[in-house]
């Protein structure tokens, strides 16, 4: 191949590569509201399959997992281990949140998802960041779901626990 | 002779960047699919009955709906998303009602009060329904929203439309069902 156009080629990968990695920082460039879940910083996300090996490696000590989501959503199926904690949208959820942590030290490996919506509708996750980082906790991861609980966590196989 | 050496590299640069941008299609395409009509266990199937009492106390029976095409739609307040389709599902149903069209939307809402309120508001002119595990369950779990089935006039799941669907590709498929007799 030429070299012209293999280097055409590359400068095209390159700024194909450079806008994707602009993508998930949208978080910290924009000004998001407090209630977006790209409110919370990126270095406090983690990827399924990352939390999924975490949960699933033997003998390491396993995060505290919370679903700040839609109840009925969690009746249906939920990350295997995780409990329910309220929906982040609402002030009666994140007072049950605040309940369920208030003990903990604030070191605590907690780790918060939901997956109702797609990651930049998601109401839930914002507000429960914030309730936990305001309460002190150092160490909040929140699961990154692009689309939904289902296509990000149950088709992708998971451990996830359901209602029947 | 420099010239027409340096027109030459800057036209393979040229073709070079489009072989990339072909290349990046190629592969990116099926990544940015959209999950509508993915493939599902219910498609082709018949749509799993069920009976509700909608927001106005009537009741909503699946099986009394053959001979209808069924826009059958789970959603939530919480869900921004569905809040932006409700009123184009409302819309068809006026303008597709005569040809046998019927929405019927089903909240996943964990509390009544919020969709009330909300469905008030909205003036939708379709039936809404409070759902459940179970029912979310019948469909396969409804495990994201929104999330909408297409059910033909013989009661047959046709298509499913998970997350943020383009309005466009629901209602081409819809007016493709309205269309067979």
């Amino acid at each position: 191949m030429r070299s012209g156009m293999l280097r055409g080629m590359m400068l095209c990968v390159a700024v194909a590569f450079g806008m994707s990695s602009l993508m998930p920082v949208r978080g910290s460039a924009q000004a998001a509201s407090p209630d977006s879940a790209f409110s919370i910083p990126k270095a406090n996300l983690i990827q399924p399959a990352e939390l999924n090996s975490a949960l699933t490696a033997q003998g390491t000590k396993k995060p505290l997992v919370l679903q700040v989501g839609s109840h009925m959503l969690f009746t249906e199926a939920h990350i295997a281990g995780s409990e329910y904690a309220g929906a982040g949208s609402q002030e009666a959820g994140r007072k049950m949140l605040q309940e369920r942590v208030s003990a903990l030290p604030r070191s605590s490996s907690i780790v918060i998802y939901c997956g109702c919506c797609p990651w930049e509708r998601c109401p839930n996750l914002g507000p429960a960041f914030k309730a936990l980082h305001d309460m002190g906790f150092t160490n909040v991861k929140a699961l990154y779901i692009a689309q939904n609980f289902g296509a990000d966590w149950v088709d992708k196989g998971y451990a996830v626990e359901r209602a029947h | 002779m420099r010239l027409s050496a340096r027109t030459s590299r800057v036209h393979r640069m040229v073709r070079g960047v489009l072989a990339g941008v072909f290349l990046l299609g190629v592969c990116l395409v099926p990544c940015a699919a959209p999950t509508a009509l993915a493939a599902d266990s219910l498609i082709g199937r018949p749509a799993p009955v069920f009976s509700r009492t909608d927001l106005n106390g009537d009741k909503i029976d699946l099986g009394q709906l053959r001979g209808k095409v069924v826009l059958l739609n789970f959603w939530a307040t919480w869900c921004a998303p569905c809040q932006i389709e409700m009123p184009v599902f409302a819309g068809w149903q006026q303008k597709y009602g005569g040809q046998g069209l019927q929405v019927v939307g089903v909240s996943m809402d964990d509390d009544e009060g919020p969709v009330r309120e909300l469905v008030a508001k909205l003036k939708l002119g379709y039936p809404i329904a409070m759902g459940d595990v179970q029912l979310g369950e019948q469909y396969g779990g409804v495990l994201g929203l929104p999330l909408t089935y297409l059910i033909d006039r013989d009661g047959v799941v046709r298509a499913r439309f998970q997350g943020e669907t383009d309005a466009k590709t629901i209602e081409t498929e819809l007016k493709r069902m309205l269309d067979r007799q």
